[in-house]
């Protein structure tokens, strides 16, 4: 029998099989692309299968139509401007704003439908309980991931700095206090009160501000993806809300793969999830301690000139990538520079910390940009045995990654990170504007030593100059 | 009680496939992986357009769910092509080189 009902079965069967595979998809460099095109296909074809489905049973009202139209109009123009406008440095933000984004639509569906019990929809649905629990988890997940995603993208962009009092352990008696008053609200709501309702979204939002706000910028990305994870199960409620099984399916995918996502960045930056979300900053706790703001000895400085001459020499050049080379947009003067050694047969590797730039994978993307051929960027456990029969690294904008400390210093709050061995190579270069320290606030006892030179500077000028002095010395010069 | 029994056996069968389909990711796709199913999170469209459809003419509830609609669109739209945007980059380097040999 042909009947719209199966029609629609169909079509949210077909988008779950497509979502799931998307998702398979894109933890593959190969199908990456076409997973990702698959996943929004999968997202059209439900979005029509709503619509379809909708317009057999009852009809869409024509106002109803406008408002999707108005709705559509403004989300969709204003995600392909943003879309197209974000430079590659600025992800992070951008995936914790779009985020944050969809644990606002959550909480406003579940709002909705706790407002106005019309909405419900599904007959079965019409046991309080189960919908009263998931309108709860709804506006709980849902305000949490829209309040803790702007304060990320607030902090990553340098909007919003960590203040020192939300550092002092008083943090968790009042996020503890914003928890208890969450209950209270749920305790209300269960008994129809409609400003337990509120309570409840102001508790929440304020409880995603309170945990995301003590959280380093270093542990940003883990806090992003986790919360990527809360939007997924959020999504999965709103499908209990509005008994949408399609819904449901596609938020606890998402929720649950956000999570194995998560704990995947943990590892690579050595940080068991409990000390991301409860420990604080790293080294904002030390506060007065010997360690911080120690004064450097010994540093040997020297020119783009010199820089240029040792290169020049060289036979295997490592560069290790950091954020600041990002930030200097500095990678296509590097791509220049090394384009001119490897004419010169000279061999160039980058080297790729798990946590370089300020996502996992985000130095990847940066420096697939400027054209860089993706077999050279080496991870860490490939090319950590290979700095001793390296002649020369060079340190673009990176700082933590590099510090001999967390092998050696058992006292040091980046102990146990992995780091990359540069200082096994002959000589170290490392390119940075000034002695200040890095995202933790430690002392990096790389620039100490006897085969480290700093050369001072911005890294898109260094790297100019580096150019331009290679050039003299007819460095890849084609014969 | 069906649609509930139902609804409990889709949830956890949906986070087994979760927890099962990211294996092994290399470190590359992390951010384009985190920004897809970030996209893919923004599926709360479907609650927003229901929303919009089971309204009726009331005007606050339909504010809200083209508001709803138009957040969960912005994550979904704007996901989907800044995925794309950072994946093309990995896959025009292949295809260039390609064109070398």
């Amino acid at each position: 029998m042909f009947s719209p009902e199966i029609i629609k079965y169909a079509i949210d069967l077909v988008a779950v099989l497509l979502l799931a595979l998307g998702i398979k998809g894109l933890s593959k460099v190969r199908s990456a692309r076409e997973a990702n095109r698959l996943a929004a296909l999968a997202m059209g074809l439900a979005i029509l299968g709503v619509l379809f489905n909708a317009s057999f049973q009852d009809g869409i009202a024509l106002s109803a139509l406008l408002w999707i139209i108005s709705g559509t109009l403004v989300g969709g123009l204003l995600g392909i401007f943003v879309a197209h406008r974000v430079p590659m440095t600025a992800m992070p933000e951008v995936v914790a704003l779009f985020n944050g984004c969809g644990g606002m639509s959550s909480l406003l569906v579940a709002i909705g439908v706790a407002l106005f019990p019309v909405a419900s929809t599904s007959e079965a649905l019409n046991v309080s309980l189960v919908e009263n629990i998931s309108i709860v988890v709804s506006v709980f997940v849902g305000a949490i991931t829209f309040s803790g995603s702007i304060v990320a993208m607030a902090k990553l962009q340098g909007w919003l700095s960590t203040p020192n009092w939300i550092q002092s352990k008083f943090r968790h008696v009042i996020n503890l206090g914003l928890g208890v008053l969450a209950l209270v609200a749920v305790f209300d709501i269960s008994r129809g009160g409609l400003d337990g309702l509120w309570l409840l979204v102001v508790s929440s939002v304020l409880l995603g501000i309170g945990v995301t706000l003590s959280i380093g910028g270093a542990d940003m990305p883990v806090v992003i993806s986790l919360l990527n994870s809360y939007s997924g199960i959020a999504a999965a409620a709103a499908g209990f809300v509005v008994g949408s099984q399609l819904l449901i399916v596609a938020g606890a995918m998402v929720g649950a793969a956000g999570l194995i996502l998560t704990q995947v960045m943990c590892k690579g930056m050595n940080r068991s999830l409990v000390s991301v979300l409860f420990g604080g900053a790293i080294g904002q706790d030390l506060g007065s301690s010997a360690n911080q703001g120690a004064e450097y000895t010994n540093i040997t400085s020297c020119s783009a000139e010199e820089c240029a001459l040792t290169l020049e020499a060289a036979e295997r050049v490592v560069i290790v990538p950091g954020y600041g080379l990002a930030v200097a947009q500095a990678q296509h003067t590097l791509r220049e520079v090394t384009r001119l050694l490897e004419v010169a047969g000279i061999v160039v590797d980058y080297a790729i910390h798990p946590v370089a730039g300020r996502m996992p994978g985000h130095m990847n993307v940066l420096l697939a940009e400027a054209d860089v051929p993706y077999e050279q960027l080496k991870e860490m456990d490939v090319i950590n045995p290979e700095f001793p029969a390296t002649d020369v690294v060079l340190v673009l904008g990176a700082n933590d990654v590099v510090n001999p400390q967390a092998k050696s210093d058992r006292s040091s709050p980046l102990y146990g990170m992995p780091v990359l061995d540069v200082k096994e190579a002959k000589t170290v270069f490392v390119i940075k504007r000034g002695m200040s320290a890095g995202y933790s606030g430690i002392k990096n006892d790389l620039f100490e030593l006897a085969n480290t030179s700093m050369v001072f500077g911005d890294a898109k000028k260094v790297l100019g100059d580096l150019l331009v002095e290679l050039k003299e010395l007819g460095v890849g010069r084609s014969v | 009680m069906s649609f509930l029994s139902e609804a409990f056996w889709v949830l956890l069968l949906g986070s087994l496939l979760g927890f099962e389909l990211i294996g092994k990711v290399p470190p590359t796709l992390h951010t384009p992986l985190m920004s897809g199913a970030n996209a893919i999170s923004g599926i709360t469209v479907l609650a927003a357009l229901t929303l919009i459809i089971k309204a009726g003419d009331n005007l606050p509830l339909l504010l809200m769910g083209s508001v709803s609609l138009g957040f969960a669109l912005f994550n979904v739209i704007g996901g989907f092509l800044v995925t794309d945007r950072m994946l093309a980059m990995f896959s025009r380097k292949t295809s260039r080189r390609k064109d070398f040999r």
